[in-house]
């Protein structure tokens, strides 16, 4: 919302400045966005040519001697060397002296010399002060222009420009006199009361005029009047300059007068052109398919929707958006027919987005046009086409319109503190509503307040205190510290939250980089990882390939992978911990933990390196890494990993030969990890060695409520701890756990440990063979082991890893 | 005498040659072995006269210490130059280059680490942390939040929808995390205090807006919270947030459907170079949105406005990020490039506390 102060100070007496205005327009919520003081063009005088030479050394150059009144150069004319071909003795214009800044070109000027002749200043096109496009030639005044004035005062370019940021909630603030009216209630000045027009009437608006609705809200009221015999030339040159300073162009008198109405009274009107309205006018609902070409010259498709004003001819007006081309007034417009209506917020805010229609009748119609200015609008708009249009008005005929019935607020004054903290009397809170047009009914400590026309925002008791509020100023409110709620507060976070944040931390200490990358993905991959259910797909994505809410994160890490490692940055592991979706309800969305290396980026670093051995080169990444990883996620969420299985296999998404998936027993799946299938990866479109895991931190149990914190007590054997290696060839199929799990189930008493310590494969242990080399631990419990006792345990480790295995000890 | 004198120039000339730990043992051996040299003449001791043992034995036991310690010296001598000789040859390059320890290469992503710095702040006023879900119903994201349905207010936001379903309700992505007040307070008796900090979707792209960003939002209900609390806990959260010991902050009246009354909160800085500078200068940046709670969304969490009231704010997570710390474009915090988050990111060790400071 944009105006002018001159504007403002039509409706505002005020002795406050520029400064304070708009300080105390953002203190009553009136956002101050934009302020132009106009100060630019402060330095440029009124200034007439006394003579125009041809310059001695360039044809198309004059030497002007310039007089710009007795302030400017001790009142002695300046030398000015100019290009315009207007320029010419006699001529009046706008003077830019040495130092000032001229806006249209950027430059501020010095004392320049121009093929040898001194130059002191410069005569202005407007182009060059930024007031049109026009650069034919330098401003040319009426011969009677004051010379040596201002020359933005006499062009009535001094005229400060604020815009507010209005919130949706204050239609009244869409006016200038509803700024006015608030800057008034704040003290900052008097609310000076609009006249009411004397208008002399004769004959009656010869058009009938009906709503045919069966809504009566869609248009709860119209008034139409027709005038006779007008004008329709252009508007004064004060209106024309008011709405170029807020950003319109000015099209003819009756048009302007509309839109200075739109914005001095926030009430759009609009005008036909009587001529061309053939028939009664109806308020009705288009029809489907039904088009008008409208103002803006474009053609709009209607429905059953938009609520329209149709004669004979069919559609000539959206209702409250927009009129039609064919009714407009012009030039040749003589009868003109003045429309103040009322239309449905919400009916208006559908039609306008639904038609792509942003208009300022719009804006003003969705948040809500004060119905009590319906008709004095209408007489205020008649008599505006009066004065400047000439004519005679007819009596108006009014349609659906019902006086407005206020709505009454409970109000007990003691809210004001209850919410706000502050100390207000109540005398001043009955000063401050009654200075906004309030109502307020009844005495002592609770009131009913009649809410004005012009405030359909304001509903209840919280709405009277926040006028009450920010009228008395925000500012004086004090912060006062919470109260502290209990001594021990408990946890701060969720088990889930704080698994989030460790996984994170833990992530990001084994050397991988965390990464936020989009929830929604393309479908194509969400497919491919198990997604695109219809229900998780975007009605209105913002990009093609951002439509599917991603079922995993392995899509996006794997395709920022590929993405950096385009950039020459191959090697990566990067992880993120957010969600994934399964469907459409709030527990659907999982959290997980995902990450994916690519290239050497392992958890000892990337790249090659002296110490990686033969030739420094570093290893590509592997299932073993991704297991690593997956498990330290795990184990940080400080699950017990003696209950945690790994079985081999996993989504389709993986390596099926390198990829496992992990459980916490045999129902949970904790997590999968892997290397990637070929058809995943070129599906996704992406190369290199890359392996990756998932860890889904919802799925993990609450840890088990202890009883108390004390630690149990540490048993220390006294029996020196053992290990003894082994070596089984087996098959190259069986799987190394199952040795591992032979031999502790050997006796789970004494072994407490067992490690696998070399895996090899040639042709020394036979084709189709491997060799697995264990070391165990055993640690002795009550007495020192005999040699007997060894024999024993290392006999039943043999005998159960070769009957679980097949496979032979090595000798 | 002279024997002996003769024995023991030869034996310190043979200790004196001994070169290695091995020949030195040899010479020992010879001289004070079960047959050396000295250790025979030790024998004749007890075949000897008193007055002999006197002179000779005296002699014979001299040369014996002599020898010994001559031994002891050389052995000594050997045993350390062995040592200093092994150690040249194990001497390695040390200007090799070793790893670094992984806990320095990686990096916590800004929007984590700006959470775990909101949760040590206001973890210490008595709130604690509520999430949602992205997917939320018309209900949560508008009609509970006193959003009238056509309402101009619903158009700001741009919302992303899903397709409709067989009973014509479409979901949404969330565009604020202020559902989650609804949920908590019908999950939750006052009094209430949480931060919801998390994801939201608006369909929107430029340097400062993404489809998708993030929200932190507090909220706070009881029988009295009112704004002058509201005030207190933002002003101590902005100090302490950007670290500077004190800040200025404008409450100005505004509009939001879900509060009444309502604030925008601008805070003082200077913006006059090309990071913002909050604690000094004359201007002012637009940080957050506030204000008490609506009794229509007390009403709709299952509370009556007349007993319980409250209040709430929010704010764009990676907008502050991008303010405390200076990322130029919020696009570039989903892009997951390698050098930004090297550059922007955290270390994995460095965990935002009041003890040790929110950043290093």
């Amino acid at each position: 919302m944009k105006f002018t102060l001159s504007w403002l100070k039509d409706h505002l007496e005020t002795d406050a400045n520029l400064e304070q205005i708009c300080e105390r327009l953002t203190a009553i919520g009136l956002e101050v966005e934009d302020v132009d003081d106009k100060a630019a063009y402060k330095p440029f005088v009124i200034a007439k040519v006394l003579s125009a030479e041809k310059h001695p050394e360039a044809d198309r150059l004059k030497v002007l001697s310039v007089d710009a009144g007795p302030d400017v150069n001790g009142g002695k004319p300046l030398q000015i060397v100019c290009g315009a071909p207007n320029a010419r003795a006699g001529l009046v214009g706008a003077l830019a002296r040495p130092g000032d800044y001229v806006p249209g070109i950027d430059v501020t000027l010095a004392i320049g010399k121009i093929r040898g002749v001194e130059s002191h200043g410069m005569m202005c096109s407007e182009k060059e002060l930024n007031m049109s496009e026009d650069h034919n030639g330098i401003i040319d005044l009426p011969e009677d222009a004051p010379v040596g004035t201002s020359f933005a005062a006499y062009a009535g370019l001094d005229d400060p420009m604020i815009e507010i940021n209005l919130t949706p909630n204050r239609p009244d603030c869409t006016s200038i006199y509803g700024i006015a009216r608030d800057l008034a209630a704040s003290g900052l000045g008097t609310l000076k009361q609009r006249a009411e027009p004397q208008l002399k009437l004769e004959g009656e608006t010869s058009v009938g005029l009906s709503i045919d609705l069966d809504d009566e809200n869609l248009c709860p009221g119209f008034g139409l009047r027709l005038v006779r015999g007008v004008k329709n030339g252009a508007s004064p040159a004060w209106m024309q300059t008011r709405l170029k300073a807020i950003g319109l162009r000015p099209i003819n008198a009756l048009v302007d007068i509309t839109n200075y109405m739109t914005f001095d009274q926030g009430r759009p009107m609009h005008v036909f052109d009587a001529a061309k309205v053939k028939g009664d006018l109806v308020v009705r609902r288009a029809s489907e398919g039904e088009t008008i070409l409208a103002l803006d010259t474009r053609e709009y498709k209607l429905s059953p929707s938009n609520v329209v004003i149709a004669d004979d001819n069919g559609v000539e007006s959206i209702g409250g958006i927009m009129g039609g081309e064919h009714s407009g007034c012009d030039e040749n417009t003589v009868d003109v027919l003045i429309e103040s209506a009322l239309w449905d917020p919400i009916n208006i805010a559908k039609s306008g987005r639904a038609l792509g229609i942003i208009t300022d009748a719009r804006y003003r119609f969705e948040r809500g046009v004060d119905p009590d200015y319906m008709l004095p609008g209408l007489d205020r708009t008649t008599q505006l086409v009066l004065e400047l249009c000439g004519g005679t008005a007819a009596e108006a005929k009014v349609v659906g319109y019902k006086a407005y019935e206020p709505k009454v607020v409970d109000f007990p004054f003691a809210e004001v503190k209850r919410l706000t903290g502050l100390e207000i009397s109540s005398d001043e809170s009955r000063q401050i509503l009654d200075r906004l047009g309030f109502t307020v009914e009844g005495s002592g400590e609770r009131v009913s307040v009649k809410v004005p026309s012009w405030r359909p925002d304001v509903d209840g008791k919280a709405d009277l205190v926040e006028e009450v509020m920010r009228i008395h100023g925000v500012d004086h409110i004090k912060p006062e510290p919470l109260e502290s709620i209990g001594s021990v507060n408990g946890k701060i976070l969720t088990t889930l939250q704080i698994r989030t944040r460790t996984a994170k931390r833990a992530l990001a200490a084994r050397g991988m980089l965390e990464a936020v990358t989009w929830s929604f993905i393309p479908e194509a991959q969400a497919k491919l990882f198990g997604g695109g259910a219809p229900s998780l797909k975007l009605a209105n994505p913002i990009a093609a390939d951002m439509s599917d809410m991603r079922p995993s994160l392995l899509p996006g890490l794997l395709t920022a992978a590929q993405r950096n490692a385009d950039k020459g940055l191959g090697d990566v592991a990067i992880f993120e911990v957010s969600g994934t979706y399964e469907n459409d309800t709030p527990e659907g969305q999982r959290r997980v933990a995902g990450g994916v290396r690519r290239g050497t980026a392992s958890i000892n670093g990337a790249g090659r390196l002296w110490s990686n051995g033969a030739k420094g080169g570093g290893k590509p990444v592997d299932v073993y890494d991704a297991k690593a990883d997956a498990l330290a996620v795990i184990e940080a969420c400080g699950l017990p990993m003696s209950n945690v299985q790994v079985e081999k296999g996993g989504p389709a998404w993986y390596h099926p030969g390198r990829c496992g998936t992990i459980k916490m027993g045999p129902k949970i799946v904790l997590g999968t990890f892997g290397e990637f299938h070929p058809k995943t990866l070129s599906a996704l479109d992406v190369s290199g060695a890359l392996c990756g895991f998932e860890v889904y931190l919802d799925a993990m149990a609450e840890p088990k409520k202890k009883a108390t914190r004390t630690k149990p007590p540490l048993e220390l054997s006294p029996f020196q701890a053992v290990k003894r290696d082994f070596a089984f060839v087996v098959e190259s199929t069986v799987e190394a756990g199952a040795i591992v799990k032979a031999a502790t189930s050997a006796d789970r008493k004494l072994i407490s440990g067992v490690n696998v310590f070399d895996v090899f494969e040639g042709a020394s242990v036979g084709e189709g063979k491997k060799s697995v080399a264990i070391e165990i631990l055993i640690q002795p419990v009550d007495k020192t082991l005999t040699d007997e006792d060894f024999e024993a345990l290392t006999a039943k480790i043999v005998a159960n890893v070769v009957k679980v295995t097949g496979g032979v000890l090595r000798a | 005498m002279s024997d002996l004198e003769n024995l023991k120039t030869s034996l310190l000339a043979e200790i004196e040659g001994a070169s290695d730990e091995a020949s030195i043992e040899a010479v020992r051996v010879n001289a004070l072995g079960k047959k050396g040299s000295v250790s025979e003449l030790l024998k004749t001791l007890g075949g000897m006269s008193a007055e002999e043992r006197q002179t000779r034995g005296a002699a014979i036991n001299a040369l014996k210490t002599e020898v010994t310690e001559a031994i002891t010296s050389r052995k000594t001598m050997l045993k350390d130059a062995a040592i200093d000789a092994r150690l040249k040859a194990e001497t390695l390059d040390v200007s090799l280059p070793v790893r670094s320890s992984p806990a320095e290469r990686g990096r916590i992503h800004p929007i984590s680490q700006i959470t775990d710095e909101i949760t040590a702040i206001f973890a210490d006023m008595g709130f604690s942390i509520a999430e949602g879900s992205d997917v939320e119903t018309d209900y949560y994201n508008f009609t509970a939040l006193n959003f009238p349905e056509g309402h101009p207010a619903r158009e700001m936001h741009d919302t992303f929808f899903f397709q409709p379903d067989e009973k014509g309700e479409r979901k949404v992505l969330r565009t604020h995390t202020s559902p989650v007040q609804v949920r908590t307070m019908e999950a939750q008796d006052p009094p209430i205090r949480i931060i919801i900090p998390g994801k939201t979707y608006r369909q929107d792209s430029d340097a400062t807006h993404s489809p998708m960003f993030h929200q932190v939002e507090g909220l706070v209900v009881d029988k009295k919270a009112h704004v002058g609390n509201l005030r207190y806990v933002l002003e101590e959260f902005c100090k302490t947030f950007f670290e500077v010991p004190s800040v200025t902050m404008r409450f100005r009246p505004s509009f939001f459907p879900f509060t009444e009354p309502s604030f925008e909160v601008d805070i003082q800085c200077d913006r006059s170079g090309p990071i913002v500078k909050f604690g000094e200068g004359t201007d002012w940046m637009e940080i957050l949105g506030c204000g008490m709670v609506h009794p229509n969304v007390l009403r709709a969490g299952g509370l009556d406005p007349d007993e319980y009231q409250g209040f709430a704010w929010g704010m764009g997570l990676d907008r502050i990020a991008m303010l405390k710390y200076g990322m130029p474009d919020l696009r570039d915090f989903f892009n997951a490039d390698v050098r930004w988050m090297n550059h922007y990111g955290f270390r994995p060790l460095d965990m935002p506390t009041l003890f040790g400071g929110l950043s290093q």
